[in-house]
């Protein structure tokens, strides 16, 4: 069921402007003592709610979907375990430096599955959104996070990410413990690593703090996520000189950072899709969505070898690029 | 003014000669690490590094071969290897635009040149980054071209000796560029296991990208005096923490403070240190 606008934390996205009129009506309907002799009413001012949700939302501007990915109430990678997890439990800490709460991992069941879940914490309340430095990890989450992978491989649980990060700490603390070697070490040792491991982009994909725990067998993508070499406000302050709602906007066009754009452009295997009116209107709906196709890629790569699992991931990775030939301007080469 | 130091390797190949972007033009030049004025000709001579205070500056790709590889010795591969647009990107400027004008610039087709070359008479795989080239950043090319040079030093059992210098992954790619870093690690993490060598270099400046992949995975990482080293840039990490930055902050120095590089070497000393770990590591 679509949950309006009200029920989703009071926060609405500009662009459901439109919905917003039809959703208070509902409510005043529903509200009133004899609401029930309006049942019919009720049903066509909700019908006409969806609808106008449906065609909202399929044309929806990268730079709006950016927004939804980053809804406040949009679930997080503890609510998809509580949903889609059963008999949880969390493992903390990287043996070397500390707990750092914007990764969360431990085993779980996911369908007829036992697997390792790793994913970025964003946080809901205030106090929780600081501790996890609103999704953006330290190094030692990116080391809590393979040193847990690790656990996965040596007894053969399959690893599932979840990935929802505008990007890894950028802090004075993050490069004094080695944010860099952190990740890059994370991107050596997936590659390589012996049991099956899927990915989902849930949220945000933003930049090498997403790829830390992004490499795998298949990622997909939910329908309204975005994943992208920097955020797009990021991207605008450098090349626009500016980062304002128009070049916002204008570079989240160009870096292709939606789940369709990405899927076009072979960097992500599959888009799965979002309830009506996004995540955030229905986790429950999405959760289903979600574990349905980590259950799914997971029998299907569990029938493979972990060598040839892992041949064929670096396969994959190996591919990845766009180039020409062409020979260098040599009247330039030989005035250097 | 304080005398040229000697170099402490005699076997230099000339340097290149005429004008060159990364470094300022003129006769005299002024020292951005001291604000001496000094002879161009004077720093050209000492692998441009400031006689005063030996501030490195910053060198071409080309210039980088020139100064590392015995004379004659580097034979490039994949050099036409060249961008193309995946995205058709645009910002107020088209990337293809922004390619041309590095191709004019530099006379490479990208931000990054390999092959084979001669260290003091070892044979190596050598790969040397151009900040002149879109601020070195990482693109398809980049990323290809880097993980050839690993799969290349693999199948001869030659040491790989990758010279960084770079803004980080390339905006202009996305997700493209994104995933280099991926595959240059996995790369890697093959040519690890058959117990390849690698030697990462790292200079001024190394960022973002490049060294959360294959700049921070090397057996063996050496970085030049003062060269920013890190993995978000400062300016980036001041918007978010709101106060300046301690003096030294992400510079080689504090990385080796900090325990993420073996040593840092002068740029006289590149060419022996890199010599002898080769022959520590009996390649």
């Amino acid at each position: 069921m679509v949950r309006a606008s009200e029920h989703v934390g009071g926060y609405s996205l500009p662009f459901e402007q439109p919905v917003i009129e039809l959703e208070r009506q509902i409510a005043a309907l529903e509200r009133r003592p004899d609401a029930e002799e309006f049942a019919d009413d009720l049903k066509n001012l909700q019908a006409s709610r969806d609808s106008l949700l449906q065609k909202i939302y399929r044309n929806l501007t990268a730079w709006d979907i950016v927004r939804v990915a980053r809804h406040p109430q949009r679930p997080q990678t503890s609510d998809y375990i509580e949903m889609m997890c059963r008999d949880f439990c969390e493992l903390h800490g990287d043996r070397h430096f500390g707990d750092d709460p914007a990764i969360i991992a431990g085993l779980g069941r996911i369908g007829p599955y036992k697997v390792l879940i790793v994913g970025h914490q964003k946080g809901r309340t205030t106090q929780e959104k600081i501790a996890c430095h609103f999704g953006c990890a330290h190094p030692e989450g990116y080391r809590k996070a393979l040193k847990k992978m690790k656990l996965a491989e040596k007894f053969g649980l399959p690893v599932v990410t979840l990935i929802d990060t505008p990007g890894a700490y950028p802090g004075i603390k993050a490069e004094e413990r080695g944010q860099a070697e952190a990740i890059a070490v994370n991107l050596r040792e997936m590659s390589r690593l012996q049991t099956p491991i899927v990915c989902v982009v849930i949220g945000e994909g933003g930049s090498g703090g997403a790829l830390g725990i992004g490499v795998g067998d298949r990622v997909a993508m939910l329908e309204y996520a975005w994943y992208s070499v920097i955020s797009p406000e990021g991207c605008a302050a450098i090349l626009w000189k500016e980062a304002n709602p128009d070049s916002n906007s204008a570079a989240a066009n160009a870096l292709a950072l939606t789940a369709k754009a990405n899927l076009a452009n072979g960097l992500v295997d599959h888009v799965i899709s979002e309830p009506v009116g996004g995540a955030h209107r229905d986790p429950q709906a999405a959760a289903k969505s979600v574990q349905s196709w980590i259950v799914d890629r997971i029998r299907q790569l569990k029938r493979s070898k972990p060598e040839t699992l892992v041949q064929r991931r670096y396969d994959k990775l190996r591919k990845i690029g766009a180039v020409a030939w062409q020979e260098p301007q040599s009247s330039a080469s030989a005035a250097r | 003014m304080a005398q040229v130091p000697s170099r402490s390797w005699t076997d230099t190949p000339e340097l290149a000669p005429k004008g060159k972007k990364a470094v300022p033009e003129g006769v005299w030049i002024r020292c951005p690490g001291c604000t001496a004025i000094l002879f161009r000709k004077q720093v050209e001579n000492n692998l441009w590094v400031c006689p005063e205070c030996q501030h490195h500056f910053r060198v071409s790709g080309e210039r980088r071969l020139q100064q590392l590889a015995d004379p004659e010795s580097f034979e490039p591969f994949n050099e036409q290897m060249a961008p193309v647009d995946p995205l058709r990107f645009v910002d107020l400027k088209p990337y293809t635009k922004r390619i041309l004008d590095a191709q004019k610039r530099t006379g490479q087709n990208d931000g990054v040149q390999t092959g084979t070359a001669f260290i003091k008479g070892r044979k190596i795989i050598l790969a040397c980054m151009d900040f002149d080239f879109l601020g070195g950043s990482m693109g398809s090319v980049v990323g290809e071209k880097i993980t050839q040079a690993i799969l290349v030093a693999a199948e001869r059992d030659l040491p790989v000796v990758i010279v960084s210098s770079s803004g980080g992954a390339r905006m202009m790619e996305s997700v493209f560029s994104l995933m280099q870093m991926a595959k240059t690690a996995a790369a890697l993490a093959r040519f690890d296991e058959q117990g390849g060598l690698f030697i990462s270099v790292l200079t001024d400046p190394t960022t973002g990208g490049v060294t959360a992949s294959f700049a921070m995975l090397g057996d063996v990482i050496l970085a030049e005096p003062r060269a920013l080293i890190g993995f978000a840039g400062p300016r980036v990490i001041e918007q978010t923490i709101r106060e300046s930055l301690p003096e030294g902050f992400q510079r080689a120095e504090f990385l080796l403070d900090c325990g993420f590089i073996d040593r840092v070497v002068p740029r006289s000393e590149l060419r022996s240190e890199i010599s002898r770990i080769i022959d520590y590591a009996g390649k």
